[in-house]
């Protein structure tokens, strides 16, 4: 090795129970360099990077890490603080911030000793600001982190590894909740540090930014890196078929007349407890077979137009009707009542109970119905039956429809609920993020769901921050951005993400 | 390293060993203050075992007991099973026994076989509005109700001295205070000739066996469970979140209730302020004990009242103080936490390869 | 109303409610501080009972009263510690293991003083705590009587609170503290220890707690009774989420409650004929309920309370 190098990973392995997340990894690092690390969800790009850090403690498997001088030393595995010192920093795909103190406080946790009795505030605001003015990244110090825009955050983590002095900065899906603007400047931000002697590793799924901002591309698989190249000589289709293993499984759509308004909302105005779920006098009308897409950067406003379609909030003002039938009293169960199946956005939360069985997840938005349930006693019988088909007919692999719920694996959970919405054949299927964390094939296959029942005849509206979800799916886009929903009238990327970012397009 | 790892999967059989471990721990770890006491730990158990089955007497001063703590367990059983931490039962149960003496101490002279229920089903509301205004008071103004349940309870006993000494207090008592009885036709009979056990055992047994079948079997049971292992999924879902738990605070603080009807109707016949020694904490202990479980409750409602009784007994002979026994039941419950840890989670000693460099 | 006028503008009024207040003062320090680190201490309760006797019991076999002060601190944090191995490394049920503990460290104190006295009719009292009495200053009018007759107690938890605040609000102790009650992560990912924090956090916290228990035993009365905690624990818990957990707000609700309860006894010396005294005796309870109600909603519960937090799962 050169002693350009900075990082070594050397045969790095991990397994959970008996999931195996890494199996010997073997990854350089060279000093100013960009690397991509590429791989689908579940691929144990994340797990890697843990390891690095010292939030997991590796299998097998050794770290090495150059010192200032160009001197690679083994790291001590598992301890956060060992990568700290020895100049490593990591900003998570969940911001690891404290919203309750401010930036500055965030910034420089850890890096006091804690029984001191004074505290040497302005030295560190001093080397904050400096740092601030080398790498272009601003935020306000002096307010508490909870009040601060999600871009803001992201910068208060980069400043948080920058100020402990780190040499390689691991970065974990950092556009997830950007604008495409926003994630140009902070690429832009990246390249501009790099030049300084940064090492970046930057975690994607995304493709397009992949081949556009790195220098360097590694590919993981199952957990194995499968991959390695120069981005120069990368193309897209090379690199998505590294990561699946095979040609990416296309959606077929076929073109399709909208019919009568399944859901109208008109001038509908929630008045919310934050930014994410308010709305401010939207009008949306979803016709039969119809894919309504709304995209939006994450926290716009998503939450509360979804609470309101799966009855969990009830407007301030204006009007909701299904079909042409005004929902007066809205509520979860009046919904699912007048036929409108909820795919939750986090489905681990809000989509299963996990403690109770398969089956009875199965069931639990229909125990009304004397199928079900005779006198109030529940038919156990059924229940299982009904069970046993529906996990044949979607897929539903795991510990069998007795076993708790929890126990399924991610992919499994959405085939569950998939198969508890699309059984009753509703007139409106409210999808809010279906294929978030799910893999490929999971989620082609619930694409594919989505599209059968538009040509069935059902409308969907499809909420999704993934532009190149809604762009492969929806009928008609429209956009989000604070509390306000617009028509975009175009299907071209680039303008739909300055109408995110807010911008005249 | 240490690393803990969640199971996949806990075993039936060591959910049901968790308890019976923990009883068993919780039982041996006592022998620590019984020799710091100077007493024999051997002979002060096998005293305590002869002072609950050595004889049939001793056995009903055990199941007379477990009567109340069967109430109050399953009290906090259905509560729990519903995250709905009911800490109240000490005041529900006096809220009963107050209702019980109320209206079965003269106020109605009526035929027994209408007395009996109507004190019964009196008591039981009584205890529900116990549980039902702090439930209020969590779901419209969000107060927690751990708390609000805990200092309910010093409020109602209070407020128990309150009647003792005004409008509830036995006009024949020479200034005691404590009720007039409850008149013969409204006594819960007993169930064996000169032996104190009494019938409020049976409407235990029964309401364990009702509760478990509806938990398990009945679309009721189904939302509590849902509510209480995950109330976000079970409100999308539509089933009303306040709702179940308006219910099962009423069902739990009238079991509570029952308890206090039980002991003065079924056991002392009159009411006064020392009627339960902590039934309603202990009531938790058993709820945890018996993981949750109605059935589990008769169980362990058994087990902590022979702890009582047989450390009363062992107490009087060897005179060692009988706190003995709260410590014997504080400890199982902090055996049975530990234990429903292990059962989840395993611990693992990592060992890895030696940095090789 | 000229009585009640007359009660508030005395200094015996407000000399006791400051007195009544010390003991909650130092239990909601204690609860503020566990539960900013993310962790709810419901063994509170018992673990005023376990300060109580063991404070009484050091002065009564001779340890001093500053040795009883240090010897029921230390009881305290012994408990303290048990409940945060249960809740910090190993996750278990904030709510039970709390409850657990105020059980098991009850009946511990319990034991421990019926096998330590076995035959005793009376219980066997100590001297307490004095009051200060400070030249000049306890002469001046009103604030004297009121401020500078305390004993050195009282003295303390005021000190207690400027102390906590300081470490809340200037020191880098406070902000990791801070941080892990409403993030664990943003603590791990800067290389401290959730845990440590979270236990020592809860250590302290249990022993400020245990000091109220101690001011019991050893200031207030100068004996040990079964049941003389009597709830004050439980109110603590419940001044704290009225406080929203800030040091400052909480010296001034246990005043409040100091004043409170003050009140309620003379007003129940001037108005018993007329009212159950029982009615006095229930207000204190009432009133910390109403506080609960008035606060729960808008005070800001640190984030993570409740939430168990695990290495390496995040």
């Amino acid at each position: 090795m050169t002693n350009n190098t900075v990082l070594k990973l050397n045969g790095l392995a991990k397994r959970f129970g008996t999931v195996v997340a890494n199996e010997d990894v073997n990854l350089t690092l060279a000093k100013g360099e960009v690397l991509a690390l590429l791989g689908e969800n579940g691929a144990g790009k994340t797990t890697l990077m843990n390891m690095l850090f010292g939030h997991y403690l590796p299998d097998a498997g050794t770290v090495e890490v150059a010192d200032a001088d160009g001197t690679l030393h083994p790291l001590a595995l598992g301890h956060p603080q060992a990568a700290l010192a020895a100049g490593v920093g990591m900003v998570h795909q969940h911001f690891a911030l404290a919203e309750n103190i401010n930036a500055l406080d965030n910034i420089t946790l850890g890096s006091e000793p804690l029984l001191a009795v004074r505290r040497d505030r302005r030295a560190a605001q001093r080397k904050v600001q400096e740092i601030m003015a080398r790498s272009g990244l601003t935020a306000p110090l002096d307010v508490a982190v909870g009040r601060l825009s999600v871009g803001e955050r992201q910068r208060v983590e980069i400043l948080k590894a920058l100020y402990r002095d780190a040499r390689i900065l691991v970065l974990d899906e950092p556009t997830a909740v950007l604008t495409p603007q926003e994630a140009d400047t902070l690429f832009a931000n990246i390249k501009a540090m790099t030049a300084d002697g940064l090492s970046v590793i930057f975690i994607s799924h995304k493709l397009r930014e992949v081949l556009a901002f790195s220098d360097r591309i590694a590919v993981l698989r199952h957990g194995r890196k499968v991959g390695e190249m120069p981005t120069s000589e990368a193309d897209e289709a090379t690199i998505a078929r590294m990561m699946v293993g095979a040609d990416t499984p296309k959606v077929a759509r076929q073109v399709a007349t909208p019919g009568a308004p399944v859901l109208t909302l008109r001038d509908v105005s929630l008045a919310g407890r934050s930014k994410r779920d308010t709305l401010r006098s939207i009008n949306l009308t979803v016709h039969a077979h119809e894919i309504l897409g709304v995209a939006g950067i994450s926290g716009n406003g998503q939450s509360g137009l979804a609470n309101l379609v799966s009855g969990l909030a009830v407007p301030t003002s204006g009007t909701l009707c299904v079909d042409t039938t005004e929902i007066t009293r809205p509520s979860p169960a009046a919904m699912v009542a007048a036929g409108i199946g909820r795919i939750p956005e986090d489905r681990h939360h809000e989509g299963i109970v996990g403690g109770m069985s398969v089956a009875e997840n199965m069931v639990i938005e229909r125990l009304d119905d004397p199928a079900i349930q005779s006198h109030g006693l529940l038919r156990r019988d059924a229940i299982q039956d009904n069970a046993t088909a529906l996990a044949q007919a979607y897929d539903v692999r795991g510990p069998g429809v007795k076993a708790s719920a929890r126990l399924l694996s991610g992919g499994n959970i959405q085939k569950l609920i998939l198969a508890r919405v699309f059984e009753q054949s509703p007139r409106l299927i409210l999808a809010n993020q279906p294929t978030r964390g799910l893999d490929m094939g999971a989620a082609a296959e619930v694409g594919r769901r989505l599209l059968e029942a538009r040509s069935r005849g059902a409308g969907v509206l499809l909420i999704s921050e993934d532009l190149d979800e809604i762009l492969g799916l929806a009928d008609r886009v429209m956009v989000i951005r604070d509390g306000a929903l617009l028509e975009a009238g175009t299907q071209d990327r680039g303008k739909i993400g300055l109408m995110m970012a807010g911008e005249p397009a | 390293m240490i690393r803990i790892e969640p199971r996949e999967q806990t075993s039936r059989a060591f959910a049901l060993g968790v308890p019976v471990l923990a009883a068993g721990v919780a039982l041996a770890l006592a022998a620590i203050p019984l020799m710091a006491a100077g007493a024999n730990p051997i002979r002060a158990y096998s005293e305590m075992l002869r002072g609950v089955f050595g004889s049939v007497f001793a056995v009903s001063e055990m199941l007379t007991r477990a009567t109340p703590l069967i109430f109050t367990g399953l009290a906090a059983a259905l509560a729990f099973r519903a995250r709905l931490w009911n800490i109240g039962a000490e005041g529900q149960l006096y809220l009963g026994a107050m209702a019980a003496v109320a209206i079965g101490s003269g106020a109605l002279d009526i035929p027994g076989l209408f007395l009996v229920p109507l004190v019964i089903v009196v008591g039981a509301a009584a205890g529900a509005a116990g549980m039902v205004a702090p439930t209020y008071l969590k779901v419209r103004f969000g107060a927690d109700e751990v708390v609000t349940t805990l200092l309910l309870n010093f409020i109602i006993l209070i407020f128990l001295q309150m009647m003792l000494e005004g409008p509830l207090q036995d006009p024949m008592s020479l200034g005691w205070p404590q009720s007039a009885p409850i008149l013969d036709q409204g006594v819960l009979p007993p169930l064996m000739d000169r032996m104190r056990v009494h019938s409020g055992l049976i409407l235990a047994l029964v309401l364990a066996a009702c509760a478990q079948f509806m938990l398990i079997r009945s679309v009721w049971g189904f939302k509590l469970r849902a509510v209480g292992e995950n109330a976000a999924a079970a409100r999308h879902a539509g089933i009303n979140v306040k709702r179940s738990l308006f219910g099962v605070a009423a069902i739990s603080g009238g079991l509570a209730g029952l308890a206090g009807v039980s002991e003065v109707a079924g056991l002392k016949g009159y009411l006064t302020a020392d009627l339960s020694p902590g039934f309603g904490y202990t009531g938790i202990v058993v709820a945890m004990l018996a993981g949750l479980s109605p059935v589990g409750v008769v169980i362990a409602a058994v087990f902590i009242a022979s702890v009582f009784v047989g450390a009363d007994s062992m107490s009087r002979a060897m005179g060692v103080s009988s706190f003995l026994a709260d410590l014997v039941v504080s400890m199982a419950l902090l055996c049975v936490l530990v234990g429903g840890f292990l059962a989840k989670y395993r611990i693992l000693r990592t060992k890895r390869a030696e940095a090789a460099s | 109303m000229m009585d009640l006028l007359n009660i508030l503008l005395s200094e015996s009024f407000w000399a006791a409610s400051l007195r009544i207040a010390t003991p909650l003062i130092f239990g909601v320090l204690g609860a503020l501080i566990c539960e900013r680190a993310g962790v709810l201490n419901l063994g509170i309760e018992g673990i005023f009972v376990v300060g109580a006797m063991c404070g009484w019991m050091a002065v009564w076999l001779g340890a001093g009263l500053w040795g009883g002060v240090i010897v029921a601190a230390l009881s305290g944090g012994v408990f303290g510690l048990l409940h945060a191995i249960l809740t910090v490394p190993l996750g278990l049920s904030q709510h039970v293991s709390g409850l657990g503990i105020t059980l098991f460290a009850t009946s511990v104190s319990y034991f421990t003083y019926r096998t330590a006295l076995p035959n005793v009719s009376s219980p066997p009292r100590i001297e307490p705590f004095q009051p200060l009495d400070v030249p000049l200053l306890s002469d001046l009018p009103f604030l004297g009587p009121v401020l500078f007759q305390q004993t050195a107690l009282t003295w303390l938890a005021l000190l207690l609170v400027a102390l906590v605040w300081y470490v809340m609000n200037r020191s880098a102790l406070g902000v990791a503290l801070k941080a892990v009650g409403d993030n664990p992560d943003s603590v791990d990912a800067q290389g401290l220890s959730v845990y440590a924090l979270r236990i020592w956090a809860i250590v302290a916290g249990s022993a400020l707690m245990a000091l109220g228990g101690a001011f019991l035993t050893m200031s207030a009365f100068d004996a040990f009774f079964f049941g003389m905690v009597n709830g004050r624990g439980w109110v603590c818990i419940a001044l704290v989420i009225f406080a929203s957990w800030r040091p400052g707000k909480a010296l001034l609700g246990a005043l409040l409650f100091g004043a409170f309860d003050a009140l309620q006894v003379r007003l129940q010396t001037e108005m018993g004929a007329l009212v159950p005294g029982q009615v006095f005796l229930m207000a204190p309870y009432i009133l910390s309920i109403i506080a609960l109600v008035i606060a729960a909603r808008s005070a800001d519960y640190p984030r993570a309370l409740l939430t168990p937090w695990f290495k390496g799962q995040r």
